[in-house]
């Protein structure tokens, strides 16, 4: 693969993975357990969809085939796509939507950091402004998971099982492919696994105050930052999602 | 509006005479445009009336969030998203400032929620309606929003001062989220063939709906007089609408859309569009509980309050743990 197929890649990686939990997180609309939290996940998914069109545009730059964002939104099919798994899950009930989103957050934090010092400009600048939004996602998500995990023993009892749950599909954050070793030999991003131990320091402070224990087993699941093997999920969400477009191209909306 | 037929507590306009002086001084201060502020003293029957109002308002943003989030996940393009998922976040938001507004006349959020969920207090008819087609998502920034504009204007300048910034606050959202519609609108209209049918099939639709946004006409319009009288209403529903619909019509020429309804016609001698009576007998049917909609909006606001349930009462047990901790830590 090219340089540019690498950096290309990883920008995909990025964008969709703001594209399709931004998607998830938007399900919650009007249906969410209070007032103030249809707010607060309408602004997460914003800000998602924000930099789902910074990472998407600078990928269809990179790419130059005179794509759109939109086009690689809309109109790739789920082989094409590069979010990891964790993302693509259905939401569950409130605790496993936040608890996800804590997860994400978590791991973004970290890597915005790393990427602000990116050595390609562009990333640097989309970092630089993500990572402001990152900083409050992580806090608020943070604050709920420790609210419901030290909450009532029922609230613990469904913070837990999520955590149950979520935690295989955390260790695909943390893989590494020849896209990575391109992206930290170039100085664009960290090679993932380099990321971990700060995840972890954030994440244990964060599940211990919230009463939840971490499971033990070492399993993960991958194959969606590759594009190898996606859910089952990922499919009808890309089919709600891509509809319009696919039924009318072509069209200016 | 998105208060509709609101029930005055009281029958008729309490005539001068038989006012306390209590009473006299407040109608003084309501002729005088002097705003009443939640401190101050008021009949109880105003104090209720403008709870029903207000919370009839807020129920009806809220819900508001249902037909719209409908499209949400299927935005045709990332900027759409975009657009759509801010105003819907934005209605929240009012729904928050009309609760807000209320808790200051002594309801709380929660009473108010209870009534909602038990079909005892209403939200406007025109979210009992469906969302069928992208369009639809156009067309309702620029035909609900814009009715609610025509009535909202007119409730900046109503008497209860909450009630009326509040009013003056969501008016600026409210006029942004009709530009964006008809904007949206204007890219069906001159869009393909397919696009511009599903601008006629959505303005076919929400037009009579919109149009009985404003309320039966006033000789059928029972309880306005004394909410007149109060300037808890401002204007009658039959002089609102008829400028709604003043201002709308030269709008659908422009989209180069059909007009919704054969009798819409320019009366130079008014100075106003006619237009044909809508068929009141659906409104009162959307009232009573029998629109489109009113069951999957009932049940899907009811199904989101009661899963939520363990998680209000899971970040409560949280702050109570944490106050006493940091209590015991003093
Ligand atoms: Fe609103
Ligand atoms: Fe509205
Ligand atoms: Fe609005």
């Amino acid at each position: 693969m090219t340089d540019q197929n690498h950096l290309l890649q990883f920008l995909l990686r990025q964008g969709d993975n703001a594209l399709i939990l931004s998607h998830r997180v938007s399900e919650w609309c009007g249906h969410s357990p209070i007032l103030e939290e249809d707010i607060a996940l309408a602004n997460t998914a914003l800000d998602l969809i924000g930099q789902t069109q910074m990472w998407l545009g600078y990928a269809a730059e990179v790419q130059a085939e005179g794509k759109s964002a939109d086009d690689l939104a809309f109109l790739r099919d789920a082989w094409d796509f590069r979010n990891i798994l964790l993302v693509e899950l259905p939401n569950g009930d409130f605790g496993r939507t936040l608890l996800r989103q804590f997860l994400f957050d978590a791991h973004q934090s970290v890597l915005m950091g790393r990427l602000i010092k990116s050595s390609d400009d562009t990333v640097a600048a989309i970092a630089a402004k993500a990572s402001k939004e990152v900083a409050y996602h992580v806090e608020r998500s943070a604050d709920t998971v420790v609210g419901l995990g030290d909450g009532t023993a029922e609230s613990h009892e469904r913070m837990q099982a999520a955590l149950d749950y979520l935690w295989p599909y955390v260790g695909e954050m943390f893989t590494s492919d020849d896209t990575d070793t391109a992206m930290a030999i170039a100085g664009i991003a960290p090679e993932p696994s380099t990321l971990r131990d700060e995840f972890h320091a954030l994440v244990t402070r964060v599940l211990t105050d919230a009463t939840l224990t971490i499971p033990g087993g070492r399993f993960s699941h991958k194959g969606g930052r590759t594009g190898e093997m996606h859910t089952e999920h990922l499919g009808h969400l890309l089919a709600t999602m891509q509809w319009l477009q696919r039924a009318y191209p072509g069209c200016e909306w | 509006m998105y208060a509709q037929m609101i029930k005055t507590a009281n029958s008729g306009v309490k005539p001068r005479e038989e006012m306390s002086d209590q009473e006299r001084a407040f109608q003084d201060k309501i002729d005088a445009d002097i705003k009443i502020e939640p401190r101050d003293w008021m009949p109880d029957d105003y104090r209720r009336t403008l709870i029903r109002q207000i919370g009839q308002h807020a129920h009806s943003e809220v819900v508001g969030q249902l037909p719209e989030g409908n499209w949400i996940t299927r935005a045709p393009t990332l900027e759409r998203k975009m657009i759509l998922l801010a105003k819907v976040q934005d209605e929240a938001g009012h729904g928050l400032y009309l609760y807000s507004a209320a808790e200051t006349l002594g309801e709380s959020r929660d009473e108010l929620v209870r009534l909602l969920h038990e079909g005892r207090m209403k939200y406007s008819s025109i979210f009992n309606y469906p969302t069928l087609n992208w369009a639809d998502i156009g067309a309702v920034g620029w035909l609900v929003d814009g009715a609610a504009i025509v009535n909202q204007v007119a409730l900046q300048r109503t008497s209860y001062g909450p009630y009326s910034r509040a009013m003056v606050r969501i008016c600026k959202e409210e006029s942004f989220h009709a530009r964006q519609g008809y904007h949206a609108m204007m890219k069906m209209a001159f869009g393909s063939p397919a696009q511009k049918k599903m601008a006629q099939d959505a303005l076919n639709r929400l037009w009579f709906p919109s149009i009985m946004m404003f309320g039966p006409s006033d000789s059928e319009s029972t309880h306005s007089e004394q909410s007149m009288a109060w300037k808890i209403k401002v204007k009658s529903n039959d002089e609102l609408r008829q400028q709604y619909i003043d201002q709308t019509v030269p709008q659908i020429e422009y989209l180069g859309l059909d007009l919704p309804d054969p009798g819409l016609k320019w009366n130079a001698e008014r100075g106003h569009y006619d237009f044909s009576e809508p068929d009141w007998s659906e409104l009162f049917d959307v009232i009573k509980g029998n629109g489109p909609c009113n069951t999957d909006r009932m049940n899907a606001r009811v199904k989101a309050w009661d899963d939520g349930q363990w998680v209000r009462d899971g970040l409560m047990a949280h702050a109570r743990k944490k106050a006493a901790r940091q209590h015991a830590a003093e």
